[in-house]
């Protein structure tokens, strides 16, 4: 006689089996009160590596990291209350770039909700704006169901951060796992393919266009679209831009690309969004660092914007071409139909911009007394051969990198690129590592940034995870200072960190190595030791302290209208 | 040009939808003239009638954002609706009550109850004629009016 079996298991339990379900490799978090049941079944399970990060928000771009290095769901656990207080900022940091992320937070059990209870805190209240959806786990019967629809609505349609908020008691309650198979929200079905006559209306248009222009967004990265890409630009001969997001979607190598755009992108760029007819939005959104003054933004254009959230078209820029859709099935789609286009039209146009990109491409002043901050970026490039992946943090080194690293490939360059989240670095670095073991996983920084999460070095050394930081070191918040240079006649208003730490003690403190770095010299035998070193390493690069970013868009000027240097 | 508008909004019945929705329009700076919310007659749904205003392009992006919410299963748009409105008011019980019952009954209202102290009466219409009711029964010298925000429904 058959034995009746049941599928009985505490919240916790089911946690751990949602993860397996889902093939998650690897979870980032911080214990707690709130979550002890769940660290209790971490421990006991075989499915996934856990990595215990030093500060919960650390943990949030950890697993975002892991997310945009892979193009997989990153997953994060931390503990109610300051616990999920400080994973906040690495949720929204991961809402604005759109990254899909699973985060899953304790929260004090069901009774004690609502009555200020010990590390209380109305975490899906505070989460609601920047989360895509977010989840109070009320009952157990709703865990299972909870579990399968954030994953799904996390990597899904636009993808996001997705908040599993989840009370303590439940964690500890039994309840039967039935893991649905299918998902059934009615209210949740993101257009995936776009509408065949708009997009035989784009077909037309660029037809029709005689300077048209690619203008290559996030969306790119996400929508996995770049090979796609990269093939309709080789058709069509139209010149590409890319924002700093789709960074690598083009290959910085090829011929019809024509570099970054925006507040710090090239000339040739700028005015290619000047000066065309047609302005193909490939899963960009128009952020305000790119656009500049609105009403001076590509107004000799018609624009046409393929995106997959439709809020996002016609938001700021008026779309003559509306189309939404998944970006890898619309170009597939487009690319069926252009037929015979004749590419010989854009010669004209491909040489203005050509002339554009001589006249004025990124370049500096180097220096054999004084390291440029651009040196080391291209050095890095060349020494790694581009088997790399660079995050980086917010500021001048974030954009130096932007423009002279050289990206071959999408999910190489991980920053961030919506809420310019200091900090972000190194915690992302260990993301990455993890993500592409075979790569390098080096963390550009600033001397600011770096300070942000610096206490992740000793996560790095747990974990065995042999992250690259090099910090691009100017006793300066560079970027700050480089605005009050030219915005605030010089004020330099507690932008200046000449009081620092021993960046090579501390992290040979850690346990790392560190090289304090001033010539070419230096650099090089520095670098080449931390890329064989297999253990974290830190390069305090000492570069010239007044260099800026050129060029430069005044906040709220128009893109031509730019300071070359 | 700035219009007002009404958006009908059906959505989930789940935990914390109507704050998902208000904190949408507070987040992204829109403006809410009126908000009413119940359950749905036999179904876990939920409808929420908001009278909003502004240009077309941010009326637009309201309804665009507020399809982007998961629990959000449409968001009606017509402009062939029908409204209306309520008013509860209190008036003190030493005015004419014949000439307020009257007034009600213009305005398919009436008197809901009264007491030793006040008269309280109610009507439903549409918010034009609300508002000249109210300006009409303000001879009364109301001590409380009372307004329930838009309930909507498309004609066809």
């Amino acid at each position: 006689m058959p034995v009746a079996t049941t599928n009985k298991m505490t919240g916790a339990k089911m946690v751990m089996e949602a993860f397996k379900e889902e093939r998650v490799e690897v979870v980032f978090g911080y214990p707690g009160g709130a979550v002890l049941f769940i660290y209790d079944e971490i421990y006991k399970q075989n499915y996934f590596n856990h990595i215990l990060t030093r500060h919960e928000q650390a943990a949030l771009h950890a697993a975002d990291g892991y997310a945009r290095a892979s193009g997989k769901v990153g997953v994060a656990i931390i503990t109610s209350g300051p616990g999920f207080t400080n994973a906040v900022t690495g949720i929204a940091t991961a809402y604005t770039d759109s990254v899909p992320l699973v985060v899953i937070s304790g929260q004090v059990p069901i009774t004690q909700i609502g009555t200020d209870a010990f590390q209380e805190i109305d975490a899906v209240g505070i989460s609601r704006p920047c989360t895509k959806h977010n989840y109070l786990v009320k009952n157990i019967k709703e865990l299972p169901r909870i579990l399968k629809e954030a994953f799904y609505i996390a990597r899904s349609g636009r993808p996001g951060p997705v908040l599993i908020d989840l009370p303590k008691d439940i964690s500890a309650t039994l309840g039967e796992f039935d893991y649905p198979k299918d998902i059934r929200l009615v209210t949740y079905k993101p257009t995936m393919k776009g509408n065949a006559r708009q997009i035989t209306k784009l077909k037309d248009a660029i037809n029709d266009s005689k300077k048209p222009l690619f203008y290559i967004g996030g969306g790119a990265v996400i929508s996995n679209a770049y090979s796609e890409i990269r093939e309709l630009i080789k058709l069509t001969n139209i010149p590409a831009i890319e924002t700093l997001m789709a960074r690598g979607i083009c290959g910085d190598t090829n011929p019809l690309f024509f570099g970054m755009a925006g507040m710090h992108g090239s000339y040739a760029s700028n005015m290619a969004i000047s000066e065309c007819d047609l302005l193909i939005s490939l899963g960009a959104r128009f952020d305000d660092r790119i656009t500049g003054k609105l009403s001076e933004f590509a107004k000799n254009a018609k624009i046409a914007h393929i995106d997959i959230d439709p809020s996002s078209i016609s938001k700021i820029v008026n779309a003559n071409y509306p189309i939404v859709g998944d970006l890898k099935n619309v170009i597939k789609e487009l690319l069926n139909i252009l037929g015979d286009y004749d590419k010989t039209k854009t010669k004209k146009w491909l040489e203005t911009l050509e002339s554009y990109k001589k006249k004025h491409h990124f370049c500096y002043q180097d220096s054999d007394k004084i390291l440029k901050p651009q040196w080391v970026i291209e050095k890095i490039a060349q020494m790694t051969d581009a088997n790399a992946i660079i995050s980086t943090d917010v500021g001048q080194h974030q954009m130096w990198v932007a423009q002279f690293y050289k990206f071959m490939q999408p999910r190489e360059f991980l920053t961030s690129g919506g809420l310019g989240t200091m900090g972000f670095g190194l915690p992302a670095a260990i993301g990455a590592k993890i993500a592409q073991k075979k790569k390098y996983s080096i963390n550009i920084s600033g001397d600011g940034s770096i300070m942000m999460n610096i206490q992740e070095l000793i996560t790095c050394i747990q974990s065995g995870i042999p992250v690259i930081n090099v910090i691009l070191n100017n006793n300066y918040l560079g970027m700050v200072r480089q605005w009050q240079t030219f915005f605030y006649e010089k004020r330099y208003s507690n932008v200046d960190l000449t009081c620092q730490p021993n960046f090579v003690k501390l992290v040979e403190s850690f346990g790392g190595i560190g090289f304090e770095v001033k010539t070419k010299k230096e650099f090089e035998k520095a670098l080449k030791e931390a890329m064989n070193s297999n253990k974290v390493s830190l390069l305090d690069v000492k570069i010239d302290r007044m260099e800026s970013v050129f060029p430069m868009v005044p906040s709220g000027g128009a893109i031509y209208n730019m300071m070359l240097n | 040009m700035k219009k007002r508008r009404i958006i009908s909004v059906t959505v989930l019945n789940e935990h914390s939808v109507l704050s998902r929705i208000s904190g949408l329009f507070a987040g992204r700076g829109y403006n809410i003239e009126s908000l009413t919310v119940a359950p749905l007659q036999n179904s876990e749904l939920s409808r929420i009638t908001i009278v909003t205003s502004g240009d077309e392009k941010v009326f637009e992006q309201i309804v665009k954002q507020l399809h982007k919410l998961i629990p959000v299963l449409s968001v009606i748009e017509d402009e062939d609706l029908i409204e209306k409105e309520t008013i509860l008011a209190k008036i003190p019980i030493d005015q004419s009550i014949s000439d307020i019952d009257a007034l009600c009954k213009a305005y398919n209202g009436g008197i809901a109850n009264a007491n030793d102290k006040y008269i309280i009466l109610t009507i439903t219409d549409n918010p034009n004629r609300i508002d000249c009711f109210i300006k009409a029964i303000k001879q009364f010298k109301p001590k409380e009016i009372i307004r329930s925000g838009v309930i909507a429904i498309e004609q066809h």
